[in-house]
């Protein structure tokens, strides 16, 4: 663990030299302006220790400041985890449990106090005292977190995170070694607010912050002003790099019609959502340039549940991993630039991934074709056919597509099939009901931070299936000892040696594939929409589109 | 003989044959009840329309090519140019039986998904129709009849269903009611079943015919005639089935059209927004709902169900407003032999 940190801060310095002639050119050239966003509606709080949006998340990276972070860079690059508001990496001692970080002097929130220790300290009691969507997971290994998570009000995190104000340093104990803790730091629900932050859900009012901006104004019907932070001077590029627009005004409210006409008559500069499917095609011919396709870490998937009729039969389940044509959702998706099909857990690109697909016409590394006769003999063989399944999606256009296609490939090998969209708030937390029965759903599942086990211990292991709570991210209910042993070997392995670790994660992704608890789907991209005045684009694979680095002018 | 003749009662035609005839003279009334008519044998007809176009409304044919003027081409038409993003389904051929009104997201015939949704909207309208008209009549003659406790018990749950704003209450009960339908003691209904709108259109409706009623049945109920039978020891079940029943049929066969408008568009509202007619059945409400993704490139795949629904309840309501003018007696509609 320590190599490999030693290594990656190494890298970061020699990045850093590289990259900051080139900006300090660009900057005064292109320096202000207004960059206008729009999204259909607001990502919820702006509390950045509770939203778990990636609209939110989006917006955070010019704003707010962890001990570390995920470099602002494109492609793997941006994967990195460089020194944010420490100095550097963390010393790691006491057998990985340890981690010391020494902060950066002379940084100061928006409001004009300077960041100290005790900012710190207390933004991780903070995480617990607001019962922040990840504590009980991301953070639960820091000492003291039990006592935390049991009593949030009164949470201190003794001996977890310990303060030093003379060395100015702050030590955050384990429980035990996480190879993926700093991943864990870098995300917005760990970054550093003043100490006098109250501990409950900021809701719309901003809280003073770090970074190159800060959240100058919020009305969570009409729109969010973000501007130059006065007290920010930069300390790092590569972690909190200065913006080239003076203001970033994010609208809310239009339609994604409505929002693709402002962009192309230039009254806005890019929207959030999702295009629209019918402007694709007028899109892909005539705004070709304004156009990004980027890879997305995500997975589309259908969850079988693993504990109800039919598919707690694994032939049942076989069955509808090999009657699927992605190809067809592919398409219903808007084709195979924004798209591509799948079979395994782990997105391309991934850590872990090694290309896997036995269920297929040819079952080998990539999908080719579907296998109706596997699928219908398979559906005989459980002694399944004739029985109802009833797929659970959200109520969008593409969801209800793929459920009704879901729903005829289900017919047609011999099970009696109905689809119910339910709204979109609602769905996600619907199927993770247990109690709501669910039998096959149709969902989606986006990287936290690049790890392996983001996606196969959360949505598979045997702890993330709790019966009775409408918080199961184990939708498939899934549990196989084996496999999850073999989890727990990756996860400790990681902690030494990482490609070991992947190596073992591509097994256990073959292994759960083969078990098919869920159906993969399709692996989406993202298609960024922006106007013609917007220079710089640069795509980060952890969060999206760094908007502070493009410039209006 | 003469005076004998002239004293003889003049044979007069009955109130039924009065309206009838009143009703015939109303063109605006029998055009719209014409044009009704033939909407509902359309669709009606949209099994049989299906079969000879060799269509399946239901499934997904993302991948089917139809022949036009001699030349195959895919119901879903990918995009050729620049980045090539994008499928746009193949707009109307204007061919009955082949991909009239063009195709929907799914690549399905949307002429045909039109008939089999209009099939979907009459039936839960026209049954929702009945449920409310039984329901509410039961309840308006109950409690006019019986009055007292009995009238206000029923009264305040009137008022109460009463008070909920009609589509707020179609919603919730549809959301609570769509993933695990209904089940209480005998009734099991699944999520999917056209029944679960039905019951739902027809609860949210009743306090609108159950409180007229209530009200025509209190004012029958101080009639010498209702007083008389009592006197004479008949029973209330008798009285209200003989009685009083007959004198309020007029109000209800007024409200059947009004209704069944009403309710169309209900239905139509809740399938539009998911919590009716579940995919991949059809309504004209889920058609719109489909076409909305497509209303850029493909319009009248949202547009015709919508004109659709407009025309069939607009000709529900000038017949129900010609049915309520034939049925009054203080009409001004006169007939000219009269």
């Amino acid at each position: 663990m320590k190599k490999l940190l030693l290594a990656a801060s190494a890298a970061a310095l020699l990045a850093g030299t590289w990259l900051a002639p080139a900006q300090a050119e660009y900057l005064k050239e292109h320096r202000g302006g207004t960059i206008r966003l729009l999204a259909r509606s607001a990502a919820g709080t702006l509390d950045p220790h509770i939203n778990y949006t990636d609209q939110g998340w989006q917006m955070y990276q010019p704003v707010y400041d962890g001990l570390v972070a995920f470099r602002k860079a494109e492609g793997k690059d941006g994967f990195t985890i460089v020194p944010d508001l420490a100095e550097a990496l963390p010393q790691v001692s006491n057998d990985g449990k340890t981690f010391t970080f020494k902060l950066r002097k002379g940084i100061k929130f928006s409001s004009g106090q300077e960041l100290g220790v005790k900012d710190v300290v207390a933004s991780f009691q903070r995480i617990f005292k607001v019962s922040g969507p990840t504590s009980g997971t991301f953070y639960a290994g820091i000492v003291g977190a039990d006592k935390c998570l049991a009593d949030t009000k009164s949470c201190m995190l003794d001996g977890g995170v310990v303060g030093d104000e003379a060395a100015s340093t702050v030590t955050i104990n384990l429980t035990k070694p996480d190879a993926e803790i700093l991943y864990k730091l870098a995300l917005p629900h760990a970054v550093v607010l003043p100490a006098d932050t109250p501990a409950e859900d900021m809701g719309s009012k901003p809280i003073p912050s770090t970074g190159a901006y800060m959240i100058s104004a919020f009305d969570p019907n009409k729109g969010m002003t973000v501007s130059r932070n006065p007290n920010f001077k930069q300390w790092s590029e590569e972690a909190q790099p200065d913006g080239y627009p003076d203001v970033v005004q994010y609208d809310f409210g239009l339609s994604e019609e409505a929002a693709v006409t402002a962009i192309q008559n230039g009254e806005a500069d890019w929207m959030f959502d999702a295009l629209p499917s019918d402007r694709l095609g007028e899109l892909g011919s005539k705004s070709m340039d304004q156009l990004h396709i980027s890879p997305l870490s995500a997975w589309w998937y259908a969850p079988l549940n693993n504990r109800l009729a039919p598919f707690d039969n694994e032939k049942a389940r076989q069955a509808v991993a090999y009657a699927i044509d992605r190809n067809t959702l592919v398409k219903l998706f808007g084709g195979k630039v924004l798209a591509s099909p799948v079979c395994q857990v782990l997105p391309p690109d991934f850590p872990g991934h090694e290309d896997y697909c036995p269920f297929t016409k040819n079952p080998g590394a990539k999908w080719s074709a579907p296998d109706l006769d596997k699928a219908k003999q398979l559906v005989e063989e459980s002694g399944t056919k004739g029985q109802k399944v009833t797929i659970i999606v959200e109520d969008t256009a593409i969801s209800r597509s793929i459920g009704v296609y879901l729903q005829s490939v289900l017919t047609n090998i011999g099970y009696v099939a109905d689809v119910k969209p339910i709204s979109s708030n609602l769905q996600f937390t619907y199927i993770q009901n247990t109690n709501n029965k669910v039998q096959m759903s149709v969902t989606q599942w986006y990287k936290d931070y690049p790890a392996a086990s983001d996606f196969l211990n959360i949505l598979f292991s045997c702890a993330s299936f709790r019966e009775g709570s409408d918080a199961s991210i184990n939708i498939a209910g899934f549990c196989d000892k084996d496999i999850d042993a073999k989890m727990q070997k990756a996860l400790d392995l990681g902690v030494t040696d990482q490609k070991a670790a992947d190596k073992l994660w591509a097994e256990v992704d073959r292994q759960v594939t083969d078990k098919a608890p869920a159906v993969g789907l399709f692996t989406p991209k993202r298609l960024d929409f922006v106007s013609k005045r917007i220079g710089n684009f640069k795509f980060n694979p952890q969060f999206n589109w760094i908007v502070t680095q493009s410039w209006v002018q | 003989m003469s005076n004998q003749v002239a004293a003889m009662p003049r044979k007069t035609r009955g109130p039924w044959a009065v309206a009838f005839a009143k009703l015939a003279t109303d063109r605006a009334a029998m055009a719209c009840l014409a044009v009704f008519l033939l909407i509902v044998i359309a669709c009606f007809s949209a099994p049989l329309y299906a079969k000879w176009a060799g269509t399946d409304p239901f499934a997904s044919t993302l991948d089917a090519v139809i022949q036009i003027d001699g030349a195959d081409v895919p119901v879903m038409e990918p995009s050729t140019e620049g980045l090539g993003l994008g499928y746009t389904p193949i707009g109307p051929t204007w061919q009955l039986g082949n991909y009239f009104l063009g195709a929907d997201s799914q690549g399905r015939d949307v002429m045909a998904r039109m008939l089999y949704g209009g099939l979907s909207s009459l039936l839960i309208a026209g049954a929702a129709t009945l449920f409310t008209l039984i329901v509410g009549t039961l309840a308006g003659l109950i409690a006019g009849y019986f009055g007292g406790i009995t009238d206000t018990v029923l009264s305040r749950l009137l008022d109460i269903l009463w008070a909920f704003p009609i589509y707020l209450l179609a919603i919730s009960l549809s959301i609570v009611t769509i993933a695990q339908g209904i089940r209480i003691g005998p009734i099991d209904i699944e999520s999917g079943s056209l029944w679960l709108p039905v019951i739902i259109i027809g609860i949210v409706y009743v306090p609108y015919v159950a409180r007229p009623i209530r009200g025509q049945v209190l004012s029958l109920r101080h009639s010498e005639f209702v007083f008389a039978a009592i006197n004479l020891g008949v029973p209330g079940w008798r009285i209200l089935w003989r009685d009083i029943l007959p004198n309020i049929t007029t109000t209800l066969i007024v409200f059947v059209p009004l209704m069944m408008a009403l309710n169309m568009l209900t239905e139509s509202a809740l399938s539009f927004l998911s919590i009716g007619v579940q995919p991949p059945a059809a309504s004209w409400g889920t058609i719109i709902q489909d076409g909305q993704a497509l209303l850029y490139t493909r319009p009248l795949v949202a547009l015709v169900p919508g004109l659709a629904i407009a025309v069939s309840v607009m000709a529900l309501n000038v017949f129900g407003d010609g049915l309520r003018d034939a049925l009054d007696p203080r009409s001004k509609v006169r007939l000219g032999r009269d």
